[in-house]
């Protein structure tokens, strides 16, 4: 499943699109720490989180994420919106929190 | 191949600077992407350490054809008890750093699970050095 479609199958805000949107979803992985997502998430997974600043695209990068999705309305700080731009990494949101947000991507990626 | 990066405390901004060049070389050098990954995590980690409790630090990067040598120096505060540092979960940085995401206790943990060797001495009021070493096999 592409980001793309699970965007468009969780009716989810697209704050940044771009090339990404292409991207394969391996997975995902919901956690507000910074250092949790650097050691154990793998690339090509969605990350759910309610954290909104720059760092979120800087790790998104570096592990090869293939999406993030902020929770809870929560909106990106504008330099974490040029990053996700630049770096073509989608950012994406929804209004759900983070439990209800995760449980229907499992199920979305686990039918 | 050396790269070196500056790092100013407290600029959150632009953490992860030096991973990024550090991998985008890696990369470049055809390095395996699974020895690419430890040390993107590894670099980030002491990376972040720095940024959240020294003033400023310096990043050194010795690429040599089996392996990455990495040398973070920087001028802080130190560690006073490595060993209680190393424990996961364990951490002192500051309230504002927490709400962040970061100081969870997780980042020497992480850097100690990705590095082939791993070195880390300090001295309180003046500062900490961490050395990485990761083979690429």
């Amino acid at each position: 499943m592409t980001v793309k479609e699970m965007a468009d199958a969780l009716n989810l805000r697209i704050f940044a699109a771009g090339e990404g949107m292409k991207n394969k979803v391996e997975g995902g992985y919901t956690s507000d720490l910074l250092s949790d997502v650097m050691g154990y998430a793998d690339a090509g997974y969605v990350w759910i989180t309610l954290q909104t600043h720059k760092n979120i695209m800087a790790i998104a990068s570096l592990k090869e994420l293939s999406a993030v999705i902020l929770v809870k309305g929560f909106e990106p700080d504008e330099d974490t919106l040029a990053l996700a731009q630049e770096e073509q990494i989608p950012l994406l949101g929804t209004t759900e929190q983070a439990f209800e947000i995760s449980g229907r991507l499992y199920r979305l990626l686990h039918p | 191949m050396n790269l070196s990066f500056q790092i100013q405390g407290g600029d959150f901004t632009s953490a992860g600077t030096a991973s990024s060049q550090v991998r985008r070389t890696l990369k470049e050098l055809g390095v395996d992407a699974s020895v690419i990954k430890r040390v993107v995590v590894a670099l980030y980690e002491a990376e972040v350490n720095v940024v959240a409790h020294a003033y400023r630090g310096t990043i050194s990067a010795e690429i040599s054809p089996d392996k990455v040598f990495m040398k973070l120096v920087d001028e802080g505060p130190g560690i006073t008890d490595i060993e209680k540092a190393m424990t996961p979960g364990f951490s002192t940085a500051s309230q504002e750093v927490r709400e962040m995401g970061f100081g969870a206790g997780m980042g020497l943990p992480n850097i100690c699970r990705n590095a082939d060797v791993f070195n880390i001495h300090s001295v309180p009021g003046k500062g900490t050095t961490v050395e990485i070493t990761i083979q690429f096999k």
